[in-house]
């Protein structure tokens, strides 16, 4: 069976499962649209997070940024994965406690202000269209890969999809779709790895592979890879090589960031009660960790992978044993079609460059050591290997250890997986905003039970159709925006919901002010060095380490952000009026677990 | 809810688990993981150092381990204090 075939039974079988959950779990109310009636288990819910949680980004990009970096990208994997402990401690019980449907519904009743609550909805728009953006192009993109159509037919098929189980399912439908999305992105994720981890160290953990040694040469794996990438001209995998503050204030960045994405938030409504709630961040964290613990072996292993492909005699850590790879064995060679399919999506090039039949993979910019006696001795006119992009080193992973054409198949499904769970979970969070903090709680306070249900479905429609608009022609600052959602996300909604808890000082002035400083700050810094609204050769200073204010990058300003936030909130509050007695023992009662059952009616 | 007293007990034995948590978190991410690096490079395991076994590994752990000792710890609170559910 060819290859194009195996992908769609896969991808098509994966989806009928998707479709048929959510035709199952149609939900009837609000309680089960926004929160799945709050019947979901612990673990289930745990898995559901996972889903929604990680995202393209996760499954595709991680372990790729890692390759490349080595020990100075672990940001990521802290980052990403410490959120859920401030979750944990810090919101989602109190959250749940609290007993509504949406973040900014939180804002408004805690600072008894219409005006808190619609800028919280404004930052939960911000955040989650500039994440759903992302979500769609990758989605477009996988798709046109592993099934031959087009980008933009790709992307229609995406959107159908996720309009089908979203719309119909609500949060319900969409929590036992995504507990299924898991399942398959997990395994999708973890058969390559194991192979390849077998493979190279006979280790059937890629956890413990990646401290383990080489079958051939017999050397330490990470040793070796050191010693490889040394030989090349490049930074050592495991080295220390960025600024220590910048590491530290960017790992705290995204760490915040993920504990205040209203769309991961949103998932802790559902549990039955507050002790759940606790325990269910524990479970995600455990089904992220899945993955999380595998993307460093599959980024070191497929970065090795790479260099012994390029260079054979590097199998050994013996990297100039051999000759390069020839020109010839890419064009032909069966083991080395993966490159030739790569080339045909640009993602991958090379190029003969001095005529000598080899195709020489080094770093040219460096100008002494090894590589460049190298390049001296062989008369080479620069690095041959011209083009390799990050986003391959997963998707491609399968191809390069030779694996069987279903694994390749299943990691299709699993990107896809990763892409559209990601997707609805956003577009949930967005239409809870639009249906229940705007039309409920500020235009038409009024509307039934049944006429919110149908304008969160329509806003849910409306906003697949503007995503996938967006998708189709994605704004020049698509890609960049990912940052700009972590800093806004960590400067304005973590802060505001952890001084709303444990803070009973804080007042309504305060929190408003806070937002718009934290918010106002974090864009002012992003826009200094990228651009006013990204647009380029708009940017003040130039995007470089030299201009950063103490060494901080844009991406990592989003813990400064979140401080002026705090301090602004604290100085505002203490200069005008406590608030109100009813808002003092709201907080008081979100602050004990017991009750949360009854607290459901809004 | 329970009279003032206990909630204030309640309130006061809750943070200062939260303190403790967000201590070790910070230790094995910040410390261990960056930070701290250079002191624990004498310990070697696999062909590189604890430091970074810490920052790829080592601190997802710790933080699974912490969240759910978290949550026992504050069922048992919830328990004694008799707000528990």
């Amino acid at each position: 069976m060819d290859q194009f075939t195996l992908n769609l039974i896969f991808i098509g079988l994966s989806f009928a499962v998707y479709i048929g959950i959510a035709i199952w779990a149609r939900a009837g109310s609000t309680a089960e649209f926004y929160a799945a009636n709050r019947g979901v288990s612990p673990v289930m819910n745990g898995m559901a997070t996972a889903a929604d949680w990680m995202s393209a980004a996760s499954f595709i990009s991680m372990a790729g940024l890692i390759a490349f970096t080595g020990y100075d990208n672990s940001t990521y994997l802290m980052g990403w994965t410490g959120g859920y402990v401030l979750l944990a401690l810090l919101l989602a019980p109190y959250l749940r406690k609290f007993g509504k449907f949406t973040v900014p519904e939180f804002i408004g009743d805690r600072f008894y202000s219409k005006t808190a609550r619609i800028i919280g909805v404004i930052c939960l728009l911000i955040i989650s269209i500039t994440y759903v953006i992302g979500q769609m192009t990758g989605v477009g993109v996988t798709f046109s890969r592993y099934l031959e159509v087009s980008n933009s037919t790709g992307l229609w098929i995406g959107a159908a999809m996720v309009f089908m189980y979203s719309v119909l399912g609500g949060m319900k439908g969409i929590t036992y779709t995504q507990v299924a999305q898991y399942v398959v992105l997990i395994i999708a994720y973890t058969i390559p790895a194991i192979f390849i981890a077998l493979q190279l160290t006979g280790h059937v953990l890629p956890q413990t592979g990646l401290f383990g040694t080489l079958n051939e040469g017999g050397g330490k794996f990470l040793a070796t890879l050191d010693q490889v990438v040394v030989d090349l001209g490049f930074k050592t995998y495991t080295g220390h090589h960025k600024s220590t503050l910048d590491m530290v204030l960017f790992t705290l960045a995204l760490m915040i960031g993920t504990a205040g994405l209203p769309h991961v938030i949103i998932r802790f409504f559902t549990v039955p009660k507050v002790s759940d709630a606790r325990k269910s961040a524990g479970w995600a964290l455990v089904f992220i960790a899945l993955l999380y613990t595998v993307a460093p072996a599959v980024g070191s292993m497929s970065r090795f992978n790479l260099t012994s492909t390029m260079w054979p005699g590097a199998e050994t850590g013996d990297t100039y044993s051999q000759p390069a790879v020839t020109l010839d064995s890419i064009e032909n060679d069966d083991d080395k079609q993966w490159m030739r399919n790569w080339q045909v999506t640009g993602l991958l090039n090379w190029e003969d460059k001095n005529g000598d039949g080899l195709i020489q993979y080094y770093n040219d910019a460096v100008t002494e050591g090894p590589s460049a006696e190298m390049a001296a001795e062989q008369g080479l006119q620069g690095n041959e290997l011209t083009t390799v992009n990050n986003d391959i080193m997963v998707l491609a992973n399968p191809e390069i250890a030779n694996l069987p054409g279903w694994v390749i198949a299943i990691v299709a499904a699993g990107g896809l997986a990763a892409a559209l769970s990601t997707a609805a979970g956003l577009l949930l969070a967005i239409s809870g905003a639009v249906s229940h903090d705007l039309i409920k709680g500020a235009i038409n306070p009024g509307i039934s039970e049944k006429g919110e249900l149908m304008a969160a479905r329509i806003s849910m429609a409306a906003s697949i159709l503007v995503a996938t608009i967006l998708g189709l022609n994605p704004p020049g600052f698509a890609a960049q925006t990912v940052a700009l959602a972590f800093g806004l996300a960590a400067s304005s909604i973590f802060p505001v919901l952890m001084m709303g808890i444990f803070s009973k000082r804080i007042n309504k002035e305060g929190a408003i002010a806070g937002m718009l400083a934290g918010i106002l700050s974090t864009l002012l810094y992003i826009f200094t060095y990228k651009g006013w609204f990204f647009i380029s050769g708009t940017n003040m200073l130039e995007d470089v380490a030299a201009n950063w204010v103490f060494g901080i990058s844009p991406a990592s300003f989003g813990v400064i952000g979140a401080l002026i936030n705090f301090i602004v909130a604290y100085v505002v509050s203490n200069a005008t009026e406590e608030p109100p007695v009813e808002v003092v023992e709201l907080v008081e009662s979100i602050r004990v677990p017991r009750g949360s059952g009854g607290a459901v009616a809004h | 809810m329970s009279d003032k007293q206990s909630s204030n007990a309640y309130w006061q034995a809750n943070l200062r688990i939260i303190w403790i948590c967000l201590a070790i978190w910070a230790l094995v991410s910040y410390g261990f993981g960056i930070i701290l690096r250079p002191l624990l490079s004498g310990i070697k395991i696999g062909g590189t150092d604890l430091g970074f076994w810490f920052a790829q590994q080592g601190s997802i752990l710790v933080f699974i381990v912490l969240i759910f000792f978290y949550a026992a710890r504050m069922n048992k609170l919830d328990r004694e204090h008799g707000v528990d559910e």
